[in-house]
């Protein structure tokens, strides 16, 4: 076990609602939907049509530009609908379960066996691929390059984020499998975990190096792991992916099957039995929050925490890379005077709010944005959040005027959204930070390729 | 309040854009968000935010300036009196005060606010809370004898040049009340300095003076510094004559107090602005060429308007520098300059407004080299890495 890496800047949002360990039982809903916007950078091109049949690893749709990325069905049945916006954007491709288990069939294989290239073809040709990120940039790995580590985080340190070592206890088979099959790609493999917590499953893999964090969120951040372990500079690339993609994999060289089980949590301060439940991907959140979440006011769902996560409808689709589904109030109210109150139930960093007095309360915040949007005002409050070595008002700052130069010198490389979230969080002004960086990445992207 | 609610929800049609009174949305909008907190949520990024906003972090730097205001109208009355000698109870004083000081305190949130609202309004944005600041800040840094129509001049000078020009709250350069000031200083010496202006009623009265301990010193005259009206108990509590807010360090500690708890005012920039002064105060010390140079140290820091510089000024989070460690610099070079320029120009002894001024102007540069020392570490490493 190497040394412990403390981080003091941070912060953990005392929000209440945190699920037990245990399982809930839950049907599998009817719908299933891939949403082409969870990917980054993808631009999604139809293989069926919808009324087609198919089975659990059946490509769905590929990215236009790079037809190797395919993304497959989580379950079997038939294409039911493709749902599209603006300008006929894909906005998800609806599968109709027909409750069987058919499967497409991969090979089984071992991974020691083949090269790195035949894994990759492995990987792409069962719709895994996708769930091989990259940093910098957070998008879909690029077969092509070489990275100089493949990084996994071993927890989620985000509000109400599922505890892996309960969700995969049981996996560590495929899990080891998984990461076999990951050293073919990249012999260099980290994983990052708590310090203090149990952890076992992740401290008995073989072949990696552990990396023991402890501190605050964003410590559960893999783009906060690498920062401090091996730092990505220009022309630099490391691979990222989540344990529970990780067994995926494993899965899919041991069975030679396209495995879309997941675990997700399910959580918040308005859901009535707060528990992990076993689904699959993409799959309709109605059967997980029906009955299951308080009756007054309008609630706001989210797929993923409440940092990070997208909203939405009581009926919408797990996005692909979450494993967390969060019901809050949708504070859609007006508050009198609210910016005046001594507000001691209000949440807050600062301590202009009475809260200061009753620290370890839990919180039941919602979405409402307390506030206007302002230009920035106050200083040094991003810094308190961000436990990196990087300035982020003035990387923002860079962004907003399209300096591809100081984006690059202030280190985007480093930040996926989920890194500045926090910063969005305790923002005075209200400011769209994620948005904004991810602005900022989309030019890099286009300006550099 | 719900009535008042529905009240605004049938004039909200009216005032947005095709509505007949499309003209008053700014201000309509000023006035319903001030009232409701509005029911905006987040729609895509964050979830969930922290309570705290702009209106609320402005409302409390006003709440941390009300002991200083206080004890202005009370110290405003109690000069009046104290130098027309004739004897007076608590309240006489803080009526005259209060006669004195809310005048101008209504003028300076008056025309600031008018001008606010109107730019808001051509924009097409919110009304910003900058102001709200600003205009309580304006009034106590200006002497209590102050004609109505230079305050009105003053704030509209530095709310239209000092702000609005840069594109409204957060796009300025230098703190804005002390634009006002610094304007008046310049347009108006004569109402700005002397020795008649800063006690209520000299200027009726002949052959009656009342110098601030600094003009005094200016001067020559440090007589009633080491015992006396000016000694450092009376500096410290504030019951000297001076700019109305400013005087009392006691009030002025009060509210950093609440600012630094709060976590809106920096500590940085108010301990290292401190810890220049007095450095380089007692540099002079060793020094002692003139009389301004032998004053103690700590007494140094307790004069004129260094405290509620240090406190209020040099911590506007805009004009200051904005990276951690800049801050640190940025606080000390204020102390620094403040205390050089009040000693060696007899001219300006009031040297913190100057001071602050001109390192508003420098905190981009150092926030510069900051910057560039973090692209430098992280090129290094890089290096390192290859």
């Amino acid at each position: 076990m190497s040394e412990v890496i403390k981080l003091k800047k941070g912060l953990n949002i005392q929000l209440s609602g945190k699920a037990d360990n245990v399982f809930g039982q839950a049907e599998l809903p009817e719908f299933f939907a891939i949403k082409p916007a969870d990917f980054h950078g993808v631009v999604p091109k139809m293989a069926l049509k919808v009324g087609d049949k198919v089975k659990t690893g059946t490509v769905l749709f590929f990215d236009k530009y790079r037809p190797e990325i395919k993304f497959v069905s989580p379950v079997s049945g038939e294409l039911h609908a493709v749902n599209r916006g603006e300008r006929r954007k894909i906005l998800e491709v609806v599968v109709k379960s027909d409750g069987t288990d058919a499967a497409e069939q991969f090979a089984p294989a071992k991974a020691s066996e083949l090269s790195k290239e035949q894994v990759v073809e492995k990987l792409q040709a069962a719709g895994l691929w996708p769930f091989i990120r990259k940093r910098p940039y957070d998008v879909i790995a690029d077969a092509k390059e070489t990275p100089k580590a493949f990084y996994i985080s071993a927890f989620d340190s985000a509000p109400l984020a599922p505890d892996y070592d309960f969700v995969l206890t049981g996996q560590e088979e495929a899990l080891q499998t998984g990461i076999d099959v990951v050293k073919r790609l990249c012999d260099n493999v980290h994983v990052g975990v708590q310090n203090g917590a149990a952890s076992k499953v992740f401290n008995n893999l073989k072949g990696v190096t552990i990396h023991s964090f402890e501190g605050p969120h964003p410590a559960g951040n893999v783009g906060v792991q690498i920062h401090h372990t091996m730092p990505i500079s220009k022309g630099e690339v490391v691979w990222v992916a989540q344990p529970q993609e990780i067994v995926a994999i494993g899965k899919l060289f041991a069975e030679g099957k396209y495995d879309s089980n997941r675990v997700v949590v399910v959580a918040g301060s308005e859901v009535e039995k707060k528990a992990y439940y076993r689904t699959k991907l993409g799959a309709s959140i109605s059967t997980l929050v029906k009955g299951n979440v308080k009756k007054d006011g309008t609630l706001r769902y989210i797929s993923g925490n409440v940092l990070t996560g997208t909203q939405i409808d009581d009926d919408g689709y797990l996005g692909v890379y979450h494993s967390q589904v969060t019901v809050i109030p949708e504070g859609d109210y007006f508050e009198f005077m609210g910016w005046a109150a001594p507000g001691f139930g209000k949440y807050s960093v600062s301590r202009t709010f009475f809260s200061w007095m009753c620290k370890k309360k839990e919180y039941r915040l919602d979405a409402n944005m307390h506030g206007g949007r302002r230009s920035f005002i106050m200083s040094g409050e991003y810094e308190k959040v961000m436990p990196m070595d990087i300035l982020p008002e003035f990387l923002f700052r860079a962004i907003l005027v399209d300096d591809i130069d100081k984006m690059e010198q202030l280190g985007i490389y480093e930040l996926a959204e989920e890194d500045v979230a926090l910063c969005e969080f305790v923002c005075t002004s209200k400011q769209p930070l994620q948005a904004m960086l991810r602005r900022g990445i989309d030019l890099m992207i286009k300006e550099l390729s | 309040m719900k009535a008042l609610r529905n009240l605004l929800d049938n004039i909200k049609p009216h005032v947005q854009k095709g509505g007949k009174f499309e003209k008053f949305h700014s201000t309509f909008d000023a006035f319903e968000t001030l009232l409701f907190v509005p029911d905006h949520t987040n729609k895509n990024g964050v979830h969930v935010r922290d309570s705290i906003d702009s209106k609320r972090t402005m409302a409390m730097v006003v709440m941390a300036l009300v002991p200083a205001l206080l004890f202005g109208i009370w110290n405003a009355g109690y000069q009046h009196y104290l130098a027309i000698g004739e004897a007076a109870g608590f309240w006489q004083m803080v009526g005259i005060g209060a006669l004195k000081v809310l005048p101008i305190v209504i003028v300076s949130y008056g025309v600031g606010l008018g001008i606010e609202f109107m730019f808001a309004q051509i924009r097409g944005h919110e009304v910003q809370e900058g102001f709200l600041v600003s205009g309580m800040l304006i009034p106590l840094v200006l002497p209590v004898d102050i004609p109505l129509w230079m305050v009105a001049v003053a704030t509209a000078f530095s709310v239209v040049i000092g702000k609005e020009v840069f594109g409204g709250t957060g796009m300025n350069i230098w703190n804005p009340a002390l634009i006002a000031r610094a304007f008046l200083f310049f347009a108006y010496p004569s109402k700005m300095s002397g020795d008649k202006i800063w006690i209520h009623g000299l200027s009726d009265l002949d052959g009656v003076t009342g110098a601030t301990p600094l003009g005094e010193a200016a001067s020559g005259h440090v007589d009633k510094f080491a015992n006396g009206a000016f000694d450092l108990w009376h500096s410290f509590i504030g019951m000297i004559p001076g700019s109305i807010g400013e005087t009392s360090t006691l009030a002025i500690l009060i509210g950093a107090v609440l600012l630094i708890y709060t976590g809106i005012g920096s500590w940085k920039v108010m301990v290292s602005v401190f810890a220049g002064g007095y450095l380089m105060a007692l540099l002079f010390n060793m020094w002692g060429a003139n009389e301004l140079m032998q004053v103690d140290a700590i007494h140094q820091l307790c004069l004129g308007g260094f405290a509620f510089g240090a406190v209020f000024m040099a911590t506007d989070p805009v004009s200051a520098s904005r990276t951690e460690a800049g801050k640190w610099i940025y606080g000390f070079l204020i102390g620094v300059f403040a205390i050089l320029i009040r000693v060696f120009n007899p001219a300006y002894p009031e040297g913190v407004m100057l001071a602050i001024l001109l390192m508003n102007t420098f905190a981009p540069l150092i926030d510069h080299f900051v910057v560039q020392g973090n692209i430098k570490r992280r090129l290094k490493r890089a290096k390192v890495n290859a």
